[in-house]
């Protein structure tokens, strides 16, 4: 090989070495989204207001939009998502096989799901903040866990509510009969159909699944709760690289309700702070000032493109779960933290 | 004595000829090729396995999971509702598996009995005299053998157990109750006092009490594989010679008398081998319990999955589990296949 060729060779190996430092951050999964095209993402498919396959054929509801969120902030383009419905028992082995790219279902975060040593997953930040009900049908005269003595109970098997609903009836010393079944498919209808007694999940998606009975208003939920149920978006540890864009792009879509930004105004916002260079915060966030966007590995103006796709995560929610939708959900603690809820996105800069 | 003559100088037009046949190259030995072939063929398929085991280890390491079985000491922390051996959320989750297991062995062994019955009956009825028994036969076994499964189990649960009535408006026979979460019938109770069925707050209670989801998948089983065995029954009967027909019915025996003394016996060695296949399909089917919420082992292996983490080595499990579930069937029916084979005299 010519001295010249040699030269050039260590002049590449710097510049790859330079931008390994802190540039690009090369996620194989990035990569492998880009080379084919689209986002694989995992859903349930069938929680109303969660994700559900609409009338026109296309997933909607909050975690469906989600995935679009990430297809706009990688692609640049939300409609590139291949949908990929997956039950509780199989997302976790769905997503360490590389089967898919992201899990967008309500998954609890907790120690063991995390740690290396045990699922080995990383999850994003609370994307929705729940807590673990018991639903019953309004005639049956229950009130409180103490009343199902004795009684079957439908559960999704593989789930932490599961565990949750043994731990807690062993510490209220109460016997009951699980009903296990493989997915919400199985496990309501049988509630439905009154073999069991209660149905146990998070309040949220008993709340969705009520909404698609045939008669919702014959069932509440028990005023308590049998845990906390903070759910997050799920990644493999293995590419920590991903992990980091699909965590900035939940904490664009509530940085951008903090800002003020929404669906229909952000491009306005972004042609205004690119001519106003006192707006400082704004600039960055939209990507007029500073690299943030490559840090990450995504388009310097991702935060548009997230935000332009689906809106931010008020309207997100009130389009999905809010009052004016068939679920009816309060917002709560999943209001932003500024109004008394539990949403904060870590300063973009 | 003589002298041994010389051999005869001049060779025979059909022996050898005197210089030795040339010997063929070592590729075209007839006693070297085979062998080579084999042996290329052997460590292709080793390489093969170690590639795919090198494969598995390399990136299970790479992902921080190597096999590992510490977690089946750790407590499973979910409940089994109908576990024949005592379970509870605080045991290990081998002791979950075992309960499981326990489970599919119990509706593996309720469902090859109540299939044979069945099928049994179904093949003999194909034969019957009476020609409405007959095509009712071939419409079950039609109808039944080319319907999904699965969808039969969602069928049976979902259409015929679970619109059974509930509570007080349960159907009630004395000494037994059948309602929308069980079967429940009389036996000895606690202190070995007769208990009938009695409703408790709602809930039906009685010594022996088989839920809805064991009687779906049962249900399911039997009707699923009873016409498989129908058609191995009528293929088997169908086997034996007209003329053992004609000499018992000349001897004067009855229709049924003729199937059970004379026909049956010797179908039996053409029906064995068949009812193997049936009988390891059965086993293996069994795994459908999760689609109607029976706690077989599957479903607490998929449950152990998920919580532990441990795909391989819960996979593993279960494959060895059905394995040798399956050859243990096997290995019987094979036994049995000896007993009822002509012996030759």
């Amino acid at each position: 090989m010519s001295r010249a060729g040699l030269l050039g060779l260590a002049l590449v190996g710097a510049l790859v070495g330079c931008a390994a430092g802190n540039g690009d951050p090369g996620s194989p999964t990035m990569a492998k989204i880009r080379e084919r095209g689209r986002l694989v993402c995992a859903v349930d498919g069938a929680v109303p207001g969660f994700s559900t396959v609409g009338p026109g054929g296309a997933f909607v509801g909050i975690d469906a939009d989600f995935c679009r969120a990430v297809a706009a902030a990688v692609l640049g383009d939300p409609t590139k998502v291949e949908f990929r419905p997956v039950t509780a028992g199989e997302r976790f082995v769905a997503l360490s096989s590389g089967e898919v790219d992201l899990l967008s279902i309500s998954s609890t975060h907790t120690l063991s799901r995390d740690a290396p040593g045990g699922n080995a997953l990383s999850f994003g930040p609370v994307f929705f903040y729940d807590g673990q009900g018991v639903m019953v049908p309004a005639a049956s005269g229950i009130r409180r866990l103490q009343d199902l003595a004795g009684k079957p109970i439908c559960v999704e098997s593989g789930t932490n509510t599961e565990l949750n609903l043994a731990d807690r009836m062993r510490e209220l010393g109460i016997t009951y009969q699980p009903l296990r079944f493989q997915s919400g498919e199985q496990a309501y209808p049988a509630y439905e159909q009154g073999r069991c007694a209660a149905i146990t999940s998070d309040s949220s998606l008993l709340a969705a699944k009520r909404s698609g009975f045939k008669e919702p208003a014959a069932h509440g939920l028990l005023p308590e709760l049998l845990s906390k149920e903070p759910s997050a978006k799920v990644t493999v540890q293995a590419d920590p690289a991903w992990a980091d864009a699909v965590r900035w792009v939940t904490h664009t879509l509530v940085q951008s309700e903090e800002s003020g930004l929404t669906q229909a105004n952000v491009e306005a916002r972004r042609a205004a702070a690119k001519k106003d260079t006192s707006q400082a915060e704004q600039r960055r966030f939209l990507g007029i000032e500073g690299d943030f966007g490559r840090q990450l590995g995504l388009p310097a103006d991702f935060t548009v493109q997230v935000v332009k796709a689906v809106g931010n995560y008020g309207e997100l929610f009130e389009r999905h779960l809010g009052s004016a939708t068939p679920l009816g959900l309060e917002r709560g603690l999943n209001r932003l933290w500024s109004r008394g809820g539990l949403h904060i996105a870590p300063p973009f800069r | 004595m003589a002298p041994v003559p010389p051999a005869d100088p001049t060779p025979s037009p059909l022996s050898a000829p005197k210089r030795p046949a040339p010997k063929p190259p070592w590729w075209r030995d007839r006693r070297i090729v085979p062998w080579v072939v084999q042996a290329v063929v052997g460590l292709l398929v080793l390489l093969l396995i170690a590639f795919l085991l090198g494969n598995l280890i390399r990136n299970l390491t790479a992902a921080g999971l190597l096999l590992s079985w510490r977690w089946l000491q750790q407590p499973a922390g979910f409940d089994i509702s109908e576990s024949v051996i005592p379970f509870n959320a605080q045991l290990p989750y081998w002791r979950a598996l075992a309960a499981g297991l326990v489970n599919t062995i119990r509706a593996v062994l309720v469902g090859l009995v109540g299939a044979t019955l069945l099928g049994t009956l179904v093949g003999m009825a194909s034969f019957s005299h009476n020609g409405l028994l007959r095509r009712l036969a071939r419409v079950y076994v039609e109808v039944v053998r080319n319907i999904p499964l699965l969808l039969q189990l969602v069928f049976w649960y979902f259409v015929v157990f679970l619109t059974l009535p509930n509570g007080l408006a349960a159907i009630q026979l004395p000494g037994v109750v059948l309602a929308k979460s069980g079967l429940y019938i009389a036996g000895f109770g606690e202190g070995l006092r007769w208990m009938g069925p009695t409703l408790v707050n709602g809930v039906w209670q009685a010594p022996v009490r088989l839920s809805v989801e064991f009687g779906a998948l049962l249900t399911g089983l039997i009707v699923y594989s009873g016409a498989f065995i129908a058609e191995v029954v009528r293929g088997g009967i169908a086997a034996v010679p007209k003329g053992q027909w004609e000499a018992a019915s000349s001897l004067g025996l009855s229709w049924f008398a003729t199937l059970r003394r004379i026909v049956l016996p010797q179908s039996l060695r053409v029906i064995v081998p068949g009812l193997n296949t049936q009988y390891i399909s059965l086993a293996k089917n069994s795994s459908l319990a999760v689609a109607v919420g029976y706690t077989d082992l599957y479903s607490v292996a998929e449950t152990t999955l998920n919580q532990t983490g441990r795909a391989v080595e819960v996979i593993l499990v279960l494959l060895a589990a059905y394995l040798t579930l399956d050859l243990l069937i096997s290995a019987l029916m094979n036994g049995l296949n000896h007993l009822v084979q002509i012996r030759e005299r």
